[in-house]
């Protein structure tokens, strides 16, 4: 398929945040948008992902994204007329120390006021949330139960054939090379097989948001981590329904539809080489955090284990905004591992702002220019 | 396509017939890893042992590129599943 050579919007990068907004822009008249993939659909963080998708967040922010895109999960099959695969099981916090009960519960007040039923519920009531579990050393835990998981694939994908359907041109194997910005505005972009010139260009490109906001002469602090994960071979459901998750420990754990059982935890030393490799020894401590959570998995054999890209900024809060220094180059990166589960309300958002209007949930605060200012919004509830 | 050649069962782990897969790829998704995404072909116990030739087949088939050209998709460890408690202990049993 030939590139063509102007577009009223360029997107780089197919992830869930690309489709997203490339969907919602042209749900909103916007005619001639094009978005470049250096490989293929969802082929980066996204397709990498643990899926999961909360409200229960330690900022008000989060917490309002959170809920709106779980209010858009909720609809998204009808809208985009393809099945996501939303499984809406709650996620479970488990807190292992005092300190950290004690935060999840201060949580759990700013997400009342806020319109999310979380809730503390006792060891009885977590082992019929979640009857696979064991967790003697637990203080508490907190429960949701709009929370849950989609899959990362059919719902990017639902995106990207719903924007094809209102006229958007993806182009794969199509790598960004330059941005081309004049007087303080973005005129377009460079690739390996060509230019396009474009009045708008919007960096969704997640590990490599960095290299792209670099060639607009855009500084910002992110950093791309590599994050491992697992998934097992299906078994009887039910063992965890819930997404069950420490941030003490660094863990998460939950039980796809058909049985499977995906975990991931914080990586020691947080390589940032852009790697994609596996280690032996998360394989084996992922796995000591499984048989002892779950003992029912001991028998359970683990069929694939792979790695992904955490763009990370200081306060592991998004960048969703427009550059000052060049005009129409728009960001949206630095989720720092949750990028999935907003994708569907930062797309909505980040559209609103490109076309002049007021965003329905206000994003100032997520302009880059707050790392400067040291107006950090630290997010505490992270793995 | 007679009806029987669709409803051959082509990944037994995921069971993904044969008319899926052709109906994926008349959709644009033409190389393994978008048909694994979509259907999750190669995704289970397996890991795509029994399917990917088949499935390149099918892709060579509609792109007219031979199978030696088409990208086989990733393979990831382990190469065969593994028990978590014998992870869990380190490989020490």
């Amino acid at each position: 398929m030939t590139l063509k050579r102007t577009a009223d919007v360029v997107v780089i990068g197919a992830g869930i945040q690309g489709c997203s907004i490339a969907y919602h822009l042209a749900k909103s008249g916007i005619k001639d948008i094009v978005v470049l993939e250096r490989s293929t659909i969802c082929s980066g963080s996204t397709g990498r992902c643990g899926a999961g998708i909360r409200a229960q967040w330690g900022t008000e922010m989060n917490c309002r994204f959170g809920l709106a895109a779980i209010e858009k999960f909720e609809q998204l099959h009808e809208e985009l007329g393809m099945d996501c695969g939303l499984h809406q099981g709650g996620y479970l916090v488990v807190a292992f120390e005092e300190s950290e009960y004690e935060h999840l519960k201060e949580s759990i007040r700013l997400q009342n006021s806020l319109g999310i039923h979380t809730r503390a519920v006792s060891y009885d009531e977590a082992r019929e949330i979640c009857p696979g579990l064991s967790a003697e050393d637990a203080v508490g835990f907190t429960f949701h139960g709009r929370d849950g998981h989609a899959d990362p694939f059919l719902t990017t994908f639902a995106y990207m054939e719903a924007a094809r359907r209102l006229g958007v041109d993806y182009q794969r194997f199509t790598e960004v090379r330059g941005i081309r910005y004049e007087a303080g505005k973005v005129t377009g972009v460079e690739t390996n097989r060509g230019q396009i010139d474009a009045p708008v260009v919007v960096n969704a490109a997640g590990g490599h948001s960095q290299h792209i906001a670099k060639m607009a002469g855009v500084k910002i602090p992110n950093s791309s981590e590599r994050h491992e994960i697992l998934i097992t071979e299906p078994v009887e459901p039910g063992i965890c329904p819930p997404m069950l998750i420490s941030f003490s420990r660094n863990f998460y754990i939950q039980q796809r539809p058909n049985g499977s059982m995906i975990g991931g935890r914080s990586p020691e030393g947080h390589p940032q080489d852009y790697g994609l490799g596996v280690s032996r020894d998360f394989l084996e401590s992922m796995s000591r955090t499984f048989v002892k959570l779950l003992p029912r998995t001991r028998g359970v054999r683990v069929v694939r284990q792979w790695s992904g890209l955490y763009n990370m900024t200081p306060d592991c809060q998004p960048i969703l905004c427009e550059a000052d220094e060049v005009k129409g180059f728009f960001l949206s990166c630095g989720y720092s591992g949750h990028g999935f589960m907003f994708g569907p309300i930062s797309g909505e958002l980040l559209t609103q702002q490109i076309l002049g209007q007021e965003p329905r949930i206000p994003i100032m605060m997520l302009h880059y220019r707050r790392f400067e200012k040291g107006e950090l919004l630290v997010e505490p509830a992270i793995v | 396509m007679n009806e029987r050649e669709e409803e051959i069962v082509i990944c037994r782990c995921e069971e993904v017939t044969l008319g899926e897969i052709r109906e994926w790829i008349d959709r644009g998704y033409q190389t393994f890893d978008e048909l694994k995404r979509v259907l999750r072909v190669g995704m289970g116990p397996c890991q795509g042992r029994g399917c990917r030739e088949m499935i390149l087949r099918e892709l060579s088939l509609k792109t007219g590129k031979p199978v030696s050209e088409i990208h086989p998709g990733t393979f990831r460890p382990p190469s065969k599943p593994v028990k978590l408690s014998l992870l869990a202990a380190g490989g020490d049993t």
